[in-house]
């Protein structure tokens, strides 16, 4: 999407909805500093935090979401765009604390004991905050009683557990497991992920989902959070 | 490898055994092949960078033993794991088919026991000779590393080491490997287990 005649383009000049789009291609092509510049251009504009976060930046890391899955773009690619949407949201988030931006859950989420990989752990934590999740990250190797702890001191609607290796993924019922046998399994809503897992998988070991990629995290997530809302209001 | 030997001076003919194999083995069961005289099987490789997708490894494995499998009494997938998450042993199960029963190559290159006592290792790296001839079309261009240098910590950034599990003892891919460890940022240890238990599973094959 890049374009060397787009090296001279003044973000400050654009209209609105062409520096959106521009934050598009920004984004899908990884650039920081221009998402950054940006994100202060639309708040200098007197745009509301939240606004920015869902219409520009989420809006293009749904692009780029769509395009990992497609097989357009791969994981460095998408590593790119990640950082740099991470860039605007590191300005956002004090400012969408301030605003009261809406609160869709909370989610504790953490790597698997016995794995340190968390690529795809901190995709999913980053596209849970931006679509309004409130995340609380444990990061990796994480024992069953570190998980148990943070769901006791967290109280999220929504435990998430990762696993890169065909060797660590059991680990997940482990946890699932002490949950039930401690009787709180049903208090919490369990997504799984990871590039060796499957929905089989995540059926078999008690899981409430298992999701594919970031993008399929949220809305499996937003869609849990919904029925739990429906499920409160006629109880 | 007594196995193969005594099934080599049985008076039957030994079965015709299609072994659809990992192309990182290649070199390998070749050589074992070429070694033990095993002309009762037919070696079919897959491409190795397979691995970089394992979800298309039980897909292209299953082409292949439809395509190859006539003329063959038994099949071998010379496979381990090697993140398809169970689903090439299932696979393996519906074919009726059999395959190494490991998590991956570092596992049954260094043997069952042996890997079993370094469970703990979990912040290392492993190379194999293939690996180690291989590193920038396998780890270091797919990762985007030759492009984007920055992201390597994203990538390795809770590694401490790389290990060299060595196939054989090759100065050269030696220093390859200590020279991906050093672009890695890690500190390097290199392990000789020769091709470890590999040849007993092609014999068993």
């Amino acid at each position: 999407m890049s374009d060397e005649s787009e090296d001279d383009l003044i973000l400050a000049d654009l209209p609105d909805d062409e520096l959106v789009q521009q934050m598009f291609d920004d984004l899908y092509d990884g650039l920081k500093p221009e998402i950054e510049e940006a994100v202060h251009i639309l708040l200098d504009r007197g745009w509301a935090p939240y606004d920015i976060l869902t219409k520009a930046l989420v809006g293009g890391m749904t692009i780029v979401g769509r395009d990992f899955r497609d097989g357009i773009l791969f994981v460095p690619e998408v590593l790119l765009a990640a950082g740099a949407m991470k860039g605007g949201m590191a300005i956002l988030k004090p400012l969408l604390a301030e605003t009261g931006a809406p609160r869709v859950g909370k989610m504790v989420i953490g790597t698997v004991k016995g794995d340190i990989h968390d690529i795809g752990k901190n995709l999913v934590s980053m596209m849970m905050e931006g679509a309004g999740f409130e995340v609380v990250d444990i990061g990796i190797n994480n024992a069953v009683e570190k998980y148990l702890a943070a769901l006791e001191t967290e109280k999220p609607d929504i435990l998430g557990m990762s696993a890169l290796l065909t060797t660590t993924m059991p680990y997940m019922k482990v946890v699932i497991d002490t949950m039930a046998a401690q009787g709180i399994r049903d208090e919490y809503i369990v997504l799984v992920g990871g590039a060796p897992l499957n929905e089989e998988f995540g059926r078999a070991i008690g899981a409430d989902a298992y999701c594919r990629d970031a993008a399929v995290a949220v809305e499996t997530a937003k869609s849990f959070m919904a029925r739990k809302h429906n499920q409160m209001a006629t109880a | 490898m007594a196995g193969a030997a005594g099934r080599l001076t049985d008076s039957a003919p030994p079965a015709r055994v299609l072994v659809v194999a990992c192309g990182a083995l290649a070199r390998e069961i070749t050589a074992l092949q070429r070694a033990y005289g095993w002309d009762h099987l037919t070696l079919v490789c897959l491409p190795a960078i397979l691995h970089n997708r394992p979800e298309r490894i039980p897909s292209a494995v299953a082409d292949t033993i439809a395509a190859r499998r006539a003329g063959h009494d038994r099949v071998f997938v010379a496979y381990a794991d090697c993140g398809t998450g169970g689903r090439l042993a299932a696979l393996c199960d519906d074919l009726g088919a059999t395959m190494i029963d490991a998590p991956h190559c570092y596992a049954f290159y260094e043997g069952a026991a042996a890997f079993r006592d370094h469970a703990d290792e979990i912040d290392a790296f492993y190379l194999t000779d293939f690996l180690a001839r291989q590193f920038d079309a396998f780890v270091w261009e797919p990762l985007g590393l030759d492009r984007h240098p920055r992201l390597r910590d994203m990538y390795f950034g809770h590694y401490t080491k790389l290990v060299y599990l060595a196939q054989t003892d090759d100065p050269a891919l030696t220093a390859r490997a200590a020279d991906a460890a050093d672009r890695l940022g890690l500190g390097f240890e290199r392990r000789f287990t020769g091709f470890g238990e590999l040849g007993d599973w092609i014999a068993r094959a």
